[in-house]
């Protein structure tokens, strides 16, 4: 399920987009903390232009996420796996109502049985 | 419906769910150590589950597979990490390949289950876990190799929060 949900091309920008030292570096940054890309690009010896551009990449991957406040792009880690994990706790809630229905069902065919002694071992 | 409450937490990735069933405690206990019972309810109805193998002692399995409707099979485990009938279970519930080996690629969840006597019935408490590391491997198998294995550490550490 989880794992068929990435396409090729949607793998190879993930892979693209972490194979690099600063973009790993940025995530790292973002993880806790909403950063502007002109505080990011304090923090590296290459200019504005060059971190917009790590910015953009990790973006395209879907592993970050921008957003604009005032004159600022503030940029947050979005890791893929905690997106797709939400789908996954989606589909395992699911999973369990039926569960917990099925549960009860079976509890009172239980009762049923047993109030009605005639009826005992013919459950399916 | 029998589900008084859900609550999903996103960032922890739990998921809790809180059951009120008209049947006594030993009942309910049943359903989960019965394998007879618990293939009647674990699966949909459209994917059954068969129970294969069960010893419901800490450090053992239950292992089991849903057949669909093409009669496909899924095999899945439990490795039961502790249990103290008829009121407390805790498991690791995770998917197998057809040979039944543990799948390495897909996620695995932590269950406890509780129960107790409420108002003449019983309370069912079940808290489950996604495993945020065998998250990460998932898609490090997925042969992104190094680059990736260095932002799992962050990923951990935020998915842990």
């Amino acid at each position: 399920m989880v794992v068929d949900d990435l396409t090729d091309e949607a793998v190879d920008r993930l892979f693209h987009a972490l194979a690099d030292a600063t973009r790993r570096d940025i995530l790292r940054r973002c993880v806790r903390d909403e950063l502007s890309v002109s505080r990011l690009a304090d923090a590296y010896p290459m200019s504005f232009a060059a971190v917009q551009k790590h910015v953009a990449v990790l973006e395209k991957a879907g592993l970050i996420t921008k957003q604009r406040r005032g004159r600022e792009q503030l940029v947050r880690t979005d890791p893929e796996a905690v997106r797709r994990a939400r789908l996954a706790l989606d589909e395992l809630e699911s999973a369990w109502r039926g569960r917990v229905d099925r549960m009860s069902r079976l509890l009172a065919e239980d009762l049923i049985a047993e109030e009605n002694p005639t009826t005992k071992g013919q459950e399916p | 419906m029998s589900v008084t409450s859900i609550d999903k937490d996103y960032d922890k990735l739990t998921l809790t769910l809180i059951a009120d069933f008209a049947a006594p405690v030993e009942r309910v206990w049943e359903l989960w150590a019965d394998p007879r019972k618990l293939e009647r309810w674990w699966g949909p109805p459209t994917y059954p589950a068969t129970v294969d193998g069960h010893d419901l002692t800490p450090g053992g399995e239950i292992t089991y597979f849903m057949t669909g409707p093409e009669g496909d099979k899924h095999r899945g485990w439990w490795r039961i990490t502790s249990v103290t009938p008829p009121t407390s279970l805790e498991f690791t519930d995770g998917f197998a390949d057809q040979d039944g080996v543990p799948s390495a690629e897909m996620p695995t969840t932590a269950v406890r289950v509780r129960l107790s006597e409420h108002e003449g019935g019983t309370r069912m408490e079940m808290y489950s876990a996604f495993d945020s590391r065998e998250q990460m491997e998932q898609l490090v198998n997925m042969g992104m190799a190094e680059g990736l294995r260095l932002a799992v550490g962050q990923m951990d550490a935020l998915l842990a929060d």
